[in-house]
């Protein structure tokens, strides 16, 4: 398919996802379709977004093609990325019409996923019971604040020399930073919890088990959410970096292999995937947090009312 | 507001009912308590030879300057503090002694300053969360009462909402109500009007009032709004600053069910002006106090 067409598709795509959010906004003011498209396509909202768009764009071109300024004309232009990109038949054979980018989207995301999950799965329960019991909090505090500080990527020696083969390597380094983040948001919003909630609940005869199910944990959520999504974003970091040193496949192994392959373009369509992937995992954490603290969002949207 | 027949309702409701908690239960002797923060340091001496006698089923206010013992009488009788001198009686029994201070349970149910409904759960569930966590009730038993009582205090069409979405009066109601349900011999209630505004006071006054004319509840009331202590209470006890003990007791003999107009009757404005003398003399004492500490 010609690249121009796909290009137009994928606007009108774009377009129509972000109609279709606006209109369920509308719902609540009874505007149409039509009007509701034409509102968020004039607003100033949409505006401004685009036109950030549009300045950044603007900027690479300008300095990469138009003045190809020294170093920045070593870059490929935004065009012709996207037509790279885009194309059927890709000159440094990456685009999204081949097997193996999906491949590398596939790999990347399989870590990310299992070192996110990993981590929460780890961090969660130790932040809560190191904001839970005071005697666990001494015995850990200080050695996780002594190790969290080391970047992840002075752990790769270590992680290859420990653990069995490259990829187990990775989602080791790939985890770690999102560990910490969650474990400390968590233990965080422990301490965030206000005293007369523990207190009110013990009034009612609730005992330690209660006061963990009904006061520790749901009283942390929000800034255990706020932890995951950061280390969601945390996760897609140190992975790129782990798999630019020990990895055959994945987002961040294709930049690397194709700067040492002098293919630019490709660099820039596996930052930009990059980009669009770590967002949309970051919204659909955003989004179950949504659901699972419908209260928050009640309390957040329903404070103009009065009784 | 509620009606007349509503009230009834409520006398003849399961809470009044219960057998568990006569209106004979709840009478509280508190007898030269002392209360000394950090002994060996800073040495806070928050209580000293504080006495008091609340009778079952009497509504006792407490007024004093802030920062005098008021919240600490009232976290020693809730179970999260202890003594260090004297001792506490609940029905001639034991409560707390400078050895053993009793855990917080359904007993004796505090209603906090700021609220301290859980925002993460429903009205309802906030309701029955005592009996269900205690597994004196099942849940749809729970559930059943919970819906009579906030139904009877003007709160039937609420119970999936969240707190945050209801306003201060309407939460610190629910918040009776969640104490109340659980049949406690003493409700202790630490200033819980505090951040209203008039209207939203006048309102929550009559709903407890309501409340206390149905259960008969024992109420140990903070707070330091005078005018409130003596339209609410069958005693106002002025506390003196730190160290706090009670220096003057006045009955309040003003009739019940207790009417807005009594704001402006003689004997009301004559009690408070008495008030106003004893706690103006303890207010300045705690200012000065504070001044010489700052210093």
């Amino acid at each position: 398919m010609n690249p121009y067409i796909v290009l137009g598709l994928l606007v009108a795509v774009l377009l129509a996802v972000a109609a279709w959010q606006q209109k369920k906004k509308a719902a609540l003011y009874e505007l149409s379709w039509g009007a509701q498209i034409l509102k968020t396509l004039t607003g100033k909202h949409f505006l401004l977004q685009l036109a950030g768009f549009v300045v950044f764009i603007a900027f690479w071109q300008l300095t990469v093609k138009t003045f190809s300024l020294p170093w920045f004309n070593r870059l490929p232009g935004p065009w012709e990325c996207l037509i790279e990109w885009l194309s059927p038949d890709p000159a440094y054979g990456i685009s999204i019409y081949t097997g193996d980018y999906y491949k590398h989207i596939l790999f990347s995301t399989y870590r990310a996923t299992t070192a996110f999950l990993l981590a929460t799965l780890l961090g969660v329960p130790l932040g809560l019971i190191m904001g839970w019991s005071r005697k666990f909090y001494e015995y850990s505090f200080a050695l996780v604040e002594l190790i969290r500080p080391i970047p992840p990527l002075a752990w790769v020696p270590l992680a290859i020399l420990l653990l069995p083969g490259d990829e187990p390597a990775v989602i080791f380094v790939t985890f770690l930073v999102a560990f910490f983040v969650t474990t400390l948001n968590t233990l965080l919003g422990v301490e965030s919890i206000d005293e007369s909630y523990f207190r009110a609940a013990r009034c009612l005869g609730a005992d330690r088990k209660h006061l963990l199910l009904d006061v520790v944990l749901p009283g942390a959520m929000p800034f255990i959410f706020t932890g995951l999504q950061i280390s969601m974003g945390a996760a897609w970091f140190s992975l790129v970096a782990g798999e630019m040193i020990a990895a055959q496949f994945g987002l961040g192994f294709l930049i690397w292999d194709s700067y040492s392959l002098i293919q630019y373009p490709v660099i820039i369509i596996g930052m930009i995937t990059l980009g669009i992937i770590g967002w949309a995992s970051s919204a659909v954490v955003r989004s179950i947090g949504r659901k699972l603290m419908a209260w928050r969002e009640r309390e957040l949207y329903g404070s103009g009312q009065s009784g | 507001m509620m009606s007349a027949s509503n009230l009834t309702l409520l006398r003849t409701s399961p809470v009044a009912a219960d057998p568990v908690c006569r209106a004979s239960d709840g009478a509280l002797s508190i007898k030269n308590v002392g209360k000394i923060y950090d002994p060996e340091g800073v040495h806070v001496e928050a209580l000293r030879e504080c006495s008091l006698e609340i009778a079952a089923g009497e509504f006792v206010a407490i007024v004093g300057p802030s920062g005098c013992g008021k919240s600490t009488l009232l976290n020693i009788l809730a179970g999260f503090d202890n003594l260090t001198s004297g001792e506490i009686l609940l029905d001639g029994r034991p409560l707390a002694t400078p050895d053993t201070s009793p855990s917080p349970g359904p007993e004796r149910v505090v209603v906090f300053q700021h609220g301290a409904l859980f925002p993460w759960k429903t009205v309802i569930e906030n309701v029955t969360y005592g009996p269900v966590v205690q597994g004196v009730m099942t849940r749809a038993e729970a559930n059943q009462r919970a819906r009579e009582m906030l139904s009877r205090v003007g709160l039937k069409d609420i119970e999936s909402s969240y707190p945050g979405q209801l306003s201060s009066g309407m939460q610190r109601r629910v918040e009776i109500v969640r104490a109340l349900i659980n049949n406690p011999k003493v409700l202790l209630l630490d200033e819980p009007f505090r951040a209203m505004d008039t209207v939203t006071k006048g309102a929550s006054h009559q709903y407890l009032l309501e409340l206390y004319n149905a259960t008969g509840k024992t109420i140990f009331f903070i707070t330091h709004d005078l005018e409130e202590a003596i339209f609410l209470a069958d005693k106002v006890m002025v506390m003196t600053t730190r160290p706090g003990y009670i220096k003057r007791t006045l009955t309040v003999e003003l009739p019940r069910p207790r009417q807005y107009a009594m704001l402006a009757s003689p004997e009301f404005i004559a009690m408070k002006a008495d008030l106003v003398g004893a706690v103006h003399e303890e207010a300045v004492k705690a200012f000065e106090a504070g001044e010489r500490e700052m210093a």
